[in-house]
């Protein structure tokens, strides 16, 4: 009977030791990384070819996603803001929203799911059919080998699909402001021009998007080293890349945003 | 103290006679993950040059072994020397050092998927010896001379069969000319006729090179005509040894159900899992 | 994949990149190098600038003239100091006059310029001499108020 009841209690010390152990891992893991980055920059080739699968491979869906989402906020935004007559700030309501929030976000949300699932199901699979093993075997450490020009890559790579995002978004919202419902070109980019201020809105928004470039590649390395070497346990660890990249994206960006503006 | 025989002791043993001096020695080796036991008390000498095989069924803990040999894993208890030096106590460092003496044959090959097959073999050779482009294309040609795959540079690991696959795995342990080979299971999963070619490249890289090799197998017919010394390791404990002569020859019930394949013997009655032992023994039945 | 390849694409995307972020930066952000542009400095005070901020347009007819460089309080007269730079092609009279205003009910507030008629220009430095302040929406709220509340005022006396 107190067994029955207890039960739910055990499972959730269990899951709390759990998540722990894995947040110690992941900081020890993380220095490891730090550590084991030397060859990456002598051997910049494979931070180059990660580069390429994380970066290069992410172009389409970043310029489809951030055209779109600047088309929806170009439409949404003048229904709004032509209730209150200032139609003309769409450009403004357009740059700022997607240089500080929704294109850092939503970059990361999509590299997250493009790229960073990739690398876990790479990594996952390289150690379920013993390929970190035999690198081990050969001397070669797989951190330094594998997964610090990965995590470099996609630190490089985060911030150029955010800025390549945010541009595709202004032009989307160019594209329904200006060509589809007929507003002033030039106001929309005055507009634009007089409210955006280059340190507060550009950089701060590049910055964000190199934490979450850093965040969502450390979270898909490590999911993709600390995977149960099995087809399910990659698939687990996919689906994990997934949902808690997304979660530390959101939860970052409350804190960046906090110190930030 | 066994573990404190002086060093000129074992250096005259080296020039005088090979087999007194183990190149690798186990002196009582314990290790278990978490509570399970996986070997117990463990003592073993192969000495330089040899062709060893560690048999046994699945789950044995034969596959621990290579691993404590290699330093993938530290035993809980006992000592591990691999060329007088202590593998239990290296450190990271001392590791890599110890390994890029080594060559492991990997189950499957362990092949990196996402490079061709120069690249795979160069693989060893790029990270550990800064050498000129030709040079390391030399050598990669050398070795897949070696395994008779010559002209498969190009191809990716996908495109290559099971025994191809090996064979290239193979190539590249050898790439560095390791004074020590670990093959984990080289014959699983092979039709006949790559098993055969495997065996005998096996059989040829050992004389040909002078390595040492340690071989974990549960393939009897084909190891016993190749290996030197065979250890049989039972529930984490060797529980036989000898020349393959010996080992056909044995009157114990368990090498003999062993070596014959039989269904029926002392592995059925203690070990229940190992009623898939025949059927393991048959040739192409992967390893579960 | 070759690496000479990989090292293309990664060449394209590099410089997708930096013209994305030479794109926010100069056409987004306006970051346009100081002295690119030929302009001159006027000044202008005021009562109260409400929210006017720095880089706020200034305009005339409704084109866009010159930009707010620099907002100071002073400290003489207590009124605002209002720096602008005007577009070198544009010339105004001597007794322009230069309001704030806003676009919008509540869009950005920038300074409107009225060309006078005077035939002497402004020439760099010069102050703008007639103003008039922002439209503080308080204020004018306050000021409604307070004669709504009089007019109501002298609407109950009356019967």
């Amino acid at each position: 009977m107190l067994d029955t009841l207890l039960t739910p209690f055990i499972r959730l010390g269990h899951w709390v030791i759990e998540a722990i152990r894995r947040l110690g891992f992941i900081s020890r893991f993380f220095l490891a990384i730090l550590m084991n980055s030397a060859q990456s920059l002598t051997r910049f080739h494979l931070v180059i070819r990660e580069i390429y699968f994380a970066g290069v491979l992410s172009l389409i869906i970043i310029i489809v996603s951030g055209l779109f989402v600047g088309m929806v906020l170009g439409l949404q935004g003048y229904t709004t803001l032509v209730r209150f007559g200032s139609a003309d700030a769409l450009g403004a309501l357009v740059a700022l929203s997607l240089l500080r929030e929704l294109g850092p976000v939503l970059a990361a949300l999509l590299f997250a799911s493009r790229s960073g699932s990739a690398m876990t199901a790479e990594i996952g699979l390289m150690k379920a059919t013993e390929q970190l093993d035999a690198m081990n075997v050969m001397a070669v450490n797989p951190i330094a080998r594998v997964v610090a020009p990965r995590f470099w890559a996609g630190v490089l790579s985060m911030p150029v699909l955010a800025a390549l995002f945010n541009v595709m978004g202004i032009l989307g919202g160019y594209y329904v402001g200006v060509i589809l419902i007929g507003l002033d070109g030039g106001s929309y980019w005055s507009q634009m021009q007089a409210n955006v201020d280059l340190h507060v809105d550009v950089v701060n928004g590049m910055i964000k998007s190199l934490f979450f470039g850093a965040a969502v590649t450390l979270i898909a390395v490590f999911e993709g080293f600390d995977a149960t070497p099995t087809a399910a346990g990659v698939s687990a660890a996919t689906t994990r890349t997934v949902v808690t990249s997304a979660l530390v994206i959101l939860a970052l960006d409350f804190v960046l945003t906090a110190f930030m503006f | 103290m066994a573990g404190f025989e002086p060093e000129w002791a074992r250096l005259s043993c080296n020039e005088n006679t090979v087999d007194t001096a183990p190149f690798i020695e186990l002196r009582d080796v314990s290790f278990a993950y978490g509570e399970r036991t996986i070997l117990e008390r463990i003592n073993l000498k192969i000495p330089r040059g040899r062709l060893v095989a560690i048999m046994g069924g699945s789950g044995s803990g034969k596959t621990t072994l290579l691993r404590l040999i290699s330093g993938q894993v530290a035993p809980q208890q006992g000592e591990i020397i691999v060329d007088g030096r202590h593998v239990e106590h290296m450190s990271e460092r001392e590791l890599f050092e110890h390994r890029r003496r080594m060559g492991m044959l990997f189950q499957f090959g362990a092949l990196f998927t996402d490079l061709s097959v120069f690249d795979n073999v160069a693989f060893p050779i790029r990270e550990h010896a800064r050498l000129p482009d030709s040079m390391v294309r030399d050598l990669v040609l050398m070795k897949l001379a070696a395994v008779g795959l010559r002209g498969t540079e190009a191809l990716m690991p996908a495109e290559l069969s099971g025994g191809m696959a090996r064979r290239i795995a193979l190539a590249r342990a050898i790439a560095l000319d390791p004074q020590l080979m670990l093959y984990d299971e080289p014959f699983t999963g092979l039709d006949p006729i790559s098993l055969g070619a495997i065996a005998h490249l096996i059989k040829k890289l050992n004389d040909a090179l002078g390595t040492t090799s340690v071989m974990v197998t549960h393939d009897v017919q084909h190891s016993l005509n190749i290996v030197d010394y065979v250890y049989f390791v039972a529930g984490g404990t060797l529980i036989a040894e000898g020349t393959p002569d010996e080992v056909r020859a044995s009157d114990s019930p368990w090498v003999r159900q062993f070596v014959r394949g039989e269904a029926d013997g002392p592995v059925h009655l203690a070990y229940p899992a190992a009623t898939s032992l025949s059927a393991d023994l048959g040739l192409g039945a992967p390893h579960a | 994949m070759k690496r000479t390849t990989i090292d293309l694409w990664v060449g394209i995307f590099v410089a997708i990149g930096l013209a994305a972020v030479t794109f926010l930066s100069l056409r987004v952000a306006n970051l346009t190098p100081q002295g690119a542009d030929k302009t001159y400095t006027l000044y202008a005070e005021f009562d109260n600038i409400g929210g006017l901020k720095v880089k706020a347009p200034v305009k005339a007819s409704g084109v866009v003239v010159g930009r707010v460089t620099g907002i100071a309080l002073d400290t003489k007269n207590y009124l605002a100091r209002v720096n602008v730079a005007i577009d070198s092609q544009y010339a105004f009279s001597r007794d322009t006059s230069a309001e704030i205003l806003t676009a919008g009910l509540l869009g950005e507030q920038y300074i409107g310029l009225v060309q006078g008629g005077d035939e002497e220009d402004l020439k760099p430095g010069d102050r703008i001499a007639i103003t008039s302040s922002a439209m503080v929406l308080e204020q004018l709220i306050g000021k409604f108020m307070t004669s709504f509340a009089e007019g109501s005022g002298q609407d109950s006396k009356q019967p």
